[in-house]
């Protein structure tokens, strides 16, 4: 190591530890949806990841709208697509839990089952619409590049973007949950369904609205990530394993769980990752949490709920 | 059975001539080697195959839905463009090509059920298909067991050669050692960093990759480093990288994985003012979804690019876009995959007869060429192989690449001494 100055190890210890950070707020955003539709109604959504697709493609939708229509928008296009992305992709979710998963409740399994179902349908339906072939929208010049701060450190700045955007929707979800009378009858709902009933809250609504919420949140993740790799039909599978290794690695029904669950998997990968090949980094992160999952078999943070 | 009907027919001799007469015209018209007179089946079909007086049947194998319909979408246009023309200028012995097509979906034991069905149920003469390695390894048993006839289009890794396999594409020699030579003399480079998606195609690829650059360029490699598929994360990589300061950056990432790779890249601010960058797995296809603002300035080597300016792709590439549409882009495989309807016509042509011995037979001769390939000449080696010209092509930014460097006619070596 003697070849190198004392400032470039500096700066490659600061893009490193920004690569850890940047992979954490991706881990969450992917996370948040998946774990606000598992925690709080106990329903395991394998069509997560083509909800993601879904904002993906409505993102690649209104790129090539913008190019061939309104190509001096393109610089702010990104925006109104994250918007966009969210409202689709939360639709089609309070679409799906009123046509399929509203009649399963009882059954988790079932569940599984019908979700897995569904996000095949998905998939054909993207290679149907869209082609077989990945596309990528065109990102605004601001965008693409990096940051410097000094000469030899590069942030990338699609990565502050995605960390930023995380950022606003955890906070965004936090407040939803545990500041806003909707989320105290979710909360509600979620700890005693019977009773809530009871006292008036519309629970059936309330679940309806939680499935979109969770994937309108997957839509935002989805949109978010065309700065960072691109869209195909399957891409949703790609992404499902980790979302849920970070789900009930952080403990089902708790976002904050999720949240350390996200960051301790990020940081592990990615210091590994530095210093052992790609391959080996993400055998040692798994065992790693296969053994602390045999301990705690809840995940990080149990959550305390009557049922 | 069906063919067994049609050798008793009294008037099978005037159809010949008759058929041969009106052919005339256009044959001389075309080349001297599309005669298109009508031999009888029975004679040029001693093996059963799905052959009648004036068609024959083929197989088209791709994925066509699953993870890799990205890749094969192209190959399966570009085969039914070329059988499409053959058909147009009169089929193969006075028999128009129909094919069957099945979906290998991405899964590599359905590629060996798909082809068992074409070779035994359907009997076709020839198939063109598969795309990766591991689909060509699951079929490889079914063609040799039933003796059929597979042209497979992509690059790839070498060690491998079957009587019934006739490979389009270029092995691991044609494409890396000479884009690691021009590298090395135009580039001055000296440290060399590998980069590849971990399965079979970019290991061994690399290992010969590594050899070269250790023992003829006497070079070194800094780092070798190989990602799961479908892996989008490269940050830990990336400053990996930087702390090593490669030369090169050689890489051979692949799939959706590979769009996340240089997006990265050029959001870490490593572009080709500051980087060299070769590539073996960038054609125009993943291009698409790289988007050619990522790539600006990196090289590939690759034995075609669609930018290549001669006579023969002009029209390939015309007639491609006049029956997939404007926006089509075609790639180095599906170029390939273009070549090999073509070789299997002049191959069976050459053999008077669409036996799968004789048609090998013929294609063993080692003298099978195609003057007209967009590609520019080609070659079939007696090793079932292509002679080919390795190209570097450096991307611009409407995704297009312009080519800096052609070698010379490469003799295809699927066993390289001293690579193993």
């Amino acid at each position: 190591m003697d070849e190198y100055t004392s400032s470039e190890l500096v700066s490659i210890f600061a893009m490193q530890g920004f690569a850890g950070i940047s992979l954490f707020s991706v881990l969450l955003l992917m996370a948040l949806g998946l774990a606000i539709i598992f925690g709080q109604m106990g329903v395991i959504n394998m069509a997560h990841g083509e909800f993601m697709a879904v904002g993906a493609y409505v993102t690649y939708f209104m790129s090539s709208l913008t190019e061939n229509y309104f190509p001096s928008f393109m610089p702010y296009y990104f925006i109104f697509a994250i918007v966009a992305a969210f409202i689709v992709a939360g639709i089609l979710g309070y679409l799906a839990e009123f046509a399929l998963i509203r009649h399963l409740y009882k059954r988790p399994l079932d569940t599984l089952l019908a979700t897995w179902g569904l996000s095949l349908i998905m998939q054909q339906s993207f290679r149907t619409l869209f082609g077989a072939r990945e596309v990528s929208p065109a990102l605004p010049d601001w965008l693409l590049g990096s940051y410097q701060p000094t000469e030899t450190i590069d942030i990338p700045i699609n990565g502050m973007f995605v960390l930023g955007l995380t950022a606003v929707v955890t906070f965004a979800v936090f407040y939803l949950l545990y500041r806003s009378s909707w989320g105290l009858r979710v909360r509600a709902t979620t700890q005693n369904r019977t009773m809530s009933g009871a006292v008036g809250i519309n629970t059936k609504k309330i679940d309806r609205y939680t499935f979109a919420l969770g994937c309108g949140i997957a839509g935002i993740a989805g949109a978010a990530f065309t700065t960072i790799a691109s869209t195909g039909p399957t891409t949703g599978t790609l992404y499902i394993v980790d979302t849920f290794m970070v789900v009930v690695f952080g403990g089902a029904a708790s976002l904050f769980g999720t949240i350390v669950s996200a960051f301790s998997i990020a940081q592990a990968q990615s210091i590994l990752e530095f210093f052992i090949s790609g391959s080996m980094a993400k055998v040692y992160t798994l065992f790693a949490l296969v053994l602390i999952l045999m301990f705690k078999p809840e995940g990080l943070f149990a959550s305390k709920v009557r049922r | 059975m069906k063919y067994s009907r049609y050798q008793t027919r009294p008037n099978s001799l005037r159809r010949f001539f008759v058929k041969g007469l009106i052919a005339l015209p256009a044959a001389m018209f075309l080349s001297a080697t599309c005669f298109a007179a009508t031999p009888p089946t029975a004679e040029i079909n001693t093996t059963g195959l799905a052959i009648t007086d004036d068609t024959v049947t083929v197989g088209i194998l791709h994925s066509l839905t699953g993870t890799m319909a990205i890749s094969e979408t192209g190959a399966q246009e570009a085969e039914k463009l070329a059988i499409k023309q053959i058909n147009d200028m009169g089929g193969i012995l006075g028999r128009k090509i129909e094919f069957i097509q099945e979906d290998g979906a991405s899964d590599w034991p359905t590629f060996a059920e798909k082809s068992r069905k074409l070779l035994v149920k359907d009997k076709v003469a020839a198939v063109f298909g598969a795309w990766t390695s591991a689909s060509r390894k699951a079929v490889l048993p079914v063609f040799e067991k039933e003796n059929g006839l597979l042209y497979y289009p992509t690059f790839y890794e070498g060690l491998e050669q079957s009587k019934n396999v006739i490979y389009t594409g270029q092995e691991a020699t044609q494409q890396i050692l000479d884009g690691l030579n021009w590298v090395a003399k135009e580039k001055k480079a000296k440290t060399f960093y590998l980069i590849g998606s971990d399965y079979i195609w970019p290991r061994t690829s690399m290992k010969i990759a590594r050899k070269h650059i250790e023992n003829v360029l006497g070079g070194k490699v800094v780092g070798e480093e190989y990602k799961p598929l479908g892996n989008t994360q490269f940050g830990s990589v990336i400053n990996k990288i930087r702390l090593k300061k490669p030369d090169v950056i050689y890489a051979a990432v692949v799939g959706g994985s590979n769009v996340a790779w240089f997006k990265q890249l050029k959001a870490a601010g490593i572009t080709s003012k500051k980087q060299t960058l070769l590539t073996i797995s960038v054609t125009e296809d993943e291009v698409l979804g790289i988007g050619g603002e990522n790539l600006e300035g990196f090289y590939s080597i690759m034995k075609y690019f669609q930018s290549q300016d001669n006579p023969n792709n002009k029209a390939f590439v015309a007639a491609f876009k006049e029956m997939w549409g404007e926006d089509s882009v075609i790639g180095d495989v599906t170029q390939a995959a273009y070549l090999g309807p073509w070789l299997w016509k002049a191959a069976v042509e050459k053999a008077g007869s669409f036996d799968v011995d004789k048609v090998v037979a013929a294609s063993e001769e080692g003298d099978i060429e195609l003057k007209t390939a967009p590609e520019g000449y080609v070659k079939l080696h007696k090793n079932h192989h292509l002679w080919s010209v390795a190209r570097v092509g450096k991307w611009n930014k409407d995704g297009q690449a312009t080519v800096v460097y052609e070698s010379e006619l490469l003799e295809p070596d699927p066993f390289p001494a001293g690579y193993q």
